[in-house]
């Protein structure tokens, strides 16, 4: 019993990371319709940019608003270059966009700054602490933790602020908040700016994890059934899946993996992902398309 | 065609003036595929191994991938991540047959690619019910399933260290294929007929039943087309294809493969094709191969000769990738509908050279 207990609470707490990840897809397909492939290499270059800076000497709150600055330049040059020439494109035509998009970011991010491996210390220490006589890892406990705090700031923003309000209003219908004033492109820069702040979030907890090098950038595929099992459209769709998936993730490479021979959480999630779109076809609190011919 | 009105878009259009460039062409408009035809024949005779082993079985065989994923997502609407997993189906299937009966290597081909329509249409029974963006994430539980089967369960790989296949011996009902020569050939012979196959079948019932759902599935729906049965025909006939690519790729191609030469990445290297040479185009399918093969040994070439030897290979491979995203990025703005969309504006811009229109 206590090993599953334990298996379930790494599983969900590893899972609020998936969440981070999924969470800056999310806001970037509810304000523009973009399914954003390249978030992993957003993270990869938020990474890679700060520790790249830590390296350098530079204090680590000034290489934080460094690579945030670099973010949202970042952003600003995306929505210039990219999104707005291929406005009014097919959703497709826009992911394969998002593609090439990470493959530039890679080869940049890789070419300016090495691809080798850089360890990240955050001063967590990941050493495991008992819970009455459950065995929880503390850098788990703070990993969560923080994704909390980064979706309450969100709930914060999308929901008390002018920024978020406009937000919403596009993401609910573009055309009508285009005809009350609002400058969709500049919300654009934002939302973008905003999902790589998160991807930033996520860069620097699985970077302090496994490192900060190439592997990063496949985290979005984990991200993924967490986003078809939670909705496309929702925050709290995209923490809950993170949740689920990182649990099943987990017990199922606990009580599953050794009679198959290991190594499938590479595709498990895929697979439960499959099992909830049979239910569910537009993911748990994604919004259902009304198609009329 | 005397009962057709010529259009004015048609490159054979009468009134092309005296003196342009593709008048001889627009007089036999058949001759533009045997000239094709006749250089591909005679291509082992006219250039050097290297160039028929390292860059034109590669391209023919990717084309040939490319065709397979445009049927399913140029035609039928439906996308897939999944396009490695099915080349890997197809090149273990063919492996196995050629293992384990008395096959000629041309009917365990077909073998293999059966086996792989069969996957396919398991893997495209979601699509019964799922669509887009969701469709093309379940899509990856196919490639990344598939991955962990074959590196997983040595009875695929008879084996092999880490999964790996290596060719047997190339036996054409008979004849040697195992040269050089030999297996350009091969290729050649089966990316003609699976092509010549491809353009009948767009142009028959089925490829309009697809080509109407790709439009909306709904409107094909109420217009009494049998939605999901030919979403999963359209999963079997592109995982046919592709597992017949697989095979070649890995048997013809690379000798011997494992499954690290059908990852994600070749997935995404098939969706380039398409999307550069142009969606719903057979012949995009050739043109966006010749892109991407072509496209690093130009690169090579220029980083060779403009910075020999003082850039690392680092560097120089991360630059290839940074320029590699941009043009696909610079092609979907600057022509959404692909390389094939350039050649026939350029062939109707020609036919009226030298006047502008």
């Amino acid at each position: 019993m206590n090993l599953f207990l334990e298996t379930l609470i790494g599983g969900l707490l590893a899972g609020t990371m998936y969440s981070l990840v999924a969470i800056g897809f999310v806001l970037i397909y509810k304000a523009s319709g973009v399914f954003n492939f390249a978030q992993g290499s957003m993270l990869l270059f938020s990474a890679l940019l700060f520790v790249s800076l830590h390296e350098a000497g530079v204090a680590w709150w000034l290489a934080v608003l460094a690579t945030v600055a670099a973010l949202g330049l970042l952003a600003v040059v995306v929505e210039r270059l990219v999104l707005r020439p291929l406005t009014n494109r097919s959703p497709m035509t826009l992911f394969m966009a998002t593609l090439g998009l990470s493959y530039a970011i890679e080869g940049f991010a890789q070419g300016a700054m090495g691809s080798g491996v850089h360890a990240l210390d955050l001063g967590i220490s990941d050493v495991p602490i008992f819970v009455g006589d459950l065995m929880v890892s503390q850098f788990d406990l703070t990993a969560a933790a923080v994704a909390l705090v980064l979706v309450g700031v969100l709930a914060l923003l999308f929901n008390r602020t002018r920024i978020g309000v406009s937000l919403r209003a596009v993401a609910d219908d573009t055309r009508a908040a285009l005809s009350v004033g609002i400058d969709l492109h500049r919300i654009w820069q934002i939302v973008w700016t905003v999902a790589g702040l998160t991807g930033l979030v996520a860069g620097l907890l699985w970077g302090a994890r496994q490192g900060v090098q190439f592997s990063l950038s496949l985290v979005v595929l984990k991200a993924l059934p967490v986003l078809i099992i939670g909705g496309f459209t929702s925050i709290g769709g995209a923490i809950a899946g993170g949740l689920i998936v990182g649990a099943a993730e987990n017990l199922a490479e606990t009580y599953i993996g050794p009679a198959v021979g290991g190594g499938i959480t590479s595709w498990f999630a895929y697979l439960l992902a499959l099992g909830f779109l049979f239910i569910r076809p537009a993911g748990l609190f994604g919004e259902r398309a009304i198609e009329r011919v | 065609m005397p009962n057709q009105p010529a259009s004015p878009l048609d490159p054979r259009w009468a009134a092309a003036p005296a003196g342009a460039p593709i008048q001889f062409v627009a007089a036999f408009p058949h001759a533009r595929p045997a000239f094709a035809a006749a250089a591909l024949v005679l291509a082992p005779s006219l250039l050097g191994e290297y160039w028929i082993n390292a860059v034109l079985v590669p391209f023919l065989v990717l084309s040939l991938a490319g065709i397979g994923l445009n049927l399913l997502t140029g035609y039928a609407g439906q996308t897939s991540l999944g396009s490695g997993g099915f080349m890997a189906v197809g090149a273990f299937a063919t492996y196995g047959f050629l293992l384990r009966t008395e096959l000629s290597f041309p009917l365990a081909l077909l073998a293999g690619g059966i086996v792989a329509a069969l996957v396919g249409l398991v893997f495209g029974l979601p699509s019964a019910k799922i669509k887009g963006f969701y469709l093309m994430v379940t899509s990856l539980a196919a490639q990344f399933f598939l991955e962990w089967l074959f590196l997983k369960v040595p009875w695929f790989s008879n084996s092999g260290s880490s999964g790996t296949i290596s060719a047997p011996h190339l036996n054409v009902f008979g004849w040697d294929a195992g040269t050089p020569a030999g297996k350009y050939y091969l290729v050649l012979a089966c990316v003609a007929a699976l092509t010549w196959t491809a353009t009948q079948l767009v142009r028959s019932q089925t490829g309009r039943d697809w080509l109407a759902i790709r439009d909306m599935d709904t409107a094909a729906a109420v217009i009494g087309i049998r939605v999901t049965a030919q979403k999963i025909l359209a999963f079997a006939v592109s995982s046919f294809y592709l597992g017949v690519a697989g095979a070649l790729w890995a048997f013809a191609y690379l000798g011997s493969a494992g499954v690290q030469s059908f990852g994600l990445s070749r997935s995404f290297q098939i969706i380039f094709i398409i999307t550069i040479g142009g969606l719903s185009s057979i012949s995009g399918c050739f043109f966006g191969a010749a892109f991407i093969s072509l496209l690093p040994l130009l690169l090579d070439f220029v980083s060779q000769t403009l910075f020999a030897g003082t850039l690392d290979a680092g560097l120089l491979q991360n630059a290839q990738k940074f320029i590699f995203g941009v043009l696909i990025i610079a092609f979907l703005i600057k022509e959404p509908e692909g390389i094939a969309r350039l050649v026939a504006r350029l062939r109707t811009r020609l036919s009226a050279w030298p006047l502008r229109f």
